[in-house]
């Protein structure tokens, strides 16, 4: 089977190194938002950052978006589950 | 090397293999918000125990290692084997060291009696039992996807030290590589559940 030749997941490592300081700013960024804030926001705006994080590593280190369709629609299948089942538990335990 | 290898299959079933560990780590994370809404008082209380300095420390470890791994699979592509080579090591420095932060976390923990069974824990409140019994259980759990990532991420290192995983054959490190940015999101969420929001 002959591959595919231009498969443009290839990043340099100054691009890889950007994502590496951005990364630590959000956590750096999070850090200091726990320590000062203590509004109703507090987790959610935690899990924000965390959110974004993790598009940066899917992203820019996994190469998600160049992955092919399969792995688009089966990882957003994944994540439509565990939303459901998230939204359902809570559905659950919050009005019992 | 000449073989059939099937880049976009070995990648999905990769890509397949972690929406089982997303599902896993995503089950107990419910079960963390469940307790966490019906036990807020002694989830904050037990929460601020924890060392934010060793796991702020933690998650910059991490991360850079996730950035060594990318990095490392870059500079193969490009056929800079040496280079790849010290990337690829580090990064398993790096997940070793992060391990032993955490043992030394867990033995402070153990040093005050606190551990799943401990007398502390059963005679106190139950949200903190719970509370703890949830953080041994996922950080264990992350920590054992540390060390399995570790162990083939070393394979990896020989077998591209011996010339069998090359900038045209990449296709173990790459799906390594994968799973080891997985178990850096896993901590993502870990960290500010546990020492930040608490």
């Amino acid at each position: 089977m002959t591959e595919k030749p231009a498969e443009k997941t290839a990043l340099s490592i100054t691009a890889l190194l950007g994502v590496l300081a951005a990364l630590l700013f959000l956590t750096g960024l999070s850090i200091a938002l726990a320590h000062f804030y203590t509004g109703p926001l507090r987790v959610a705006a935690a899990l924000s950052i965390a959110a974004v994080k993790t598009g940066l590593v899917l992203i820019f280190f996994m190469h998600l978006r160049q992955a092919g369709k399969a792995v688009a629609l089966s990882f957003l299948a994944t994540v439509v589950t565990l939303a459901v089942f998230i939204g359902l538990t809570f559905a659950d335990t919050l009005y019992r | 090397m000449h073989a059939n290898t099937d880049n976009e299959g070995s990648r999905l079933g990769m890509w397949l293999f972690l929406y089982t560990e997303i599902m896993l780590f995503g089950g107990l994370f419910v079960l963390y918000a469940v307790y966490y809404n019906r036990y807020p008082g002694e989830f904050s209380a037990a929460g601020r125990e924890l060392e934010l300095a060793k796991g702020a420390l933690n998650t910059g470890l991490l991360l850079l290692s996730s950035f060594t791994a990318a990095a490392s699979i870059e500079t193969l592509r490009k056929g800079a084997k040496r280079a790849a080579l010290g990337l690829l090591g580090s990064t398993v420095l790096l997940g070793l060291v992060f391990l032993f932060n955490k043992y030394l976390e867990w033995s402070h923990k153990f040093a005050h009696d606190i551990f799943p069974g401990s007398d502390t824990l059963l005679k106190g409140p139950k949200g903190e039992t719970v509370f703890y019994g949830l953080y041994f259980t996922l950080t264990g759990l992350h920590a054992l996807h540390v060390f399995l990532g570790c162990a083939v991420l070393s394979a990896c290192w020989v077998l591209v030290l011996k010339g069998r995983v090359t900038g045209e054959r990449m296709n173990l490190l790459e799906n390594t590589g994968l799973y080891w940015h997985l178990v850096d999101i896993v901590w993502i969420f870990l960290f500010p559940l546990f020492y930040l929001i608490l």
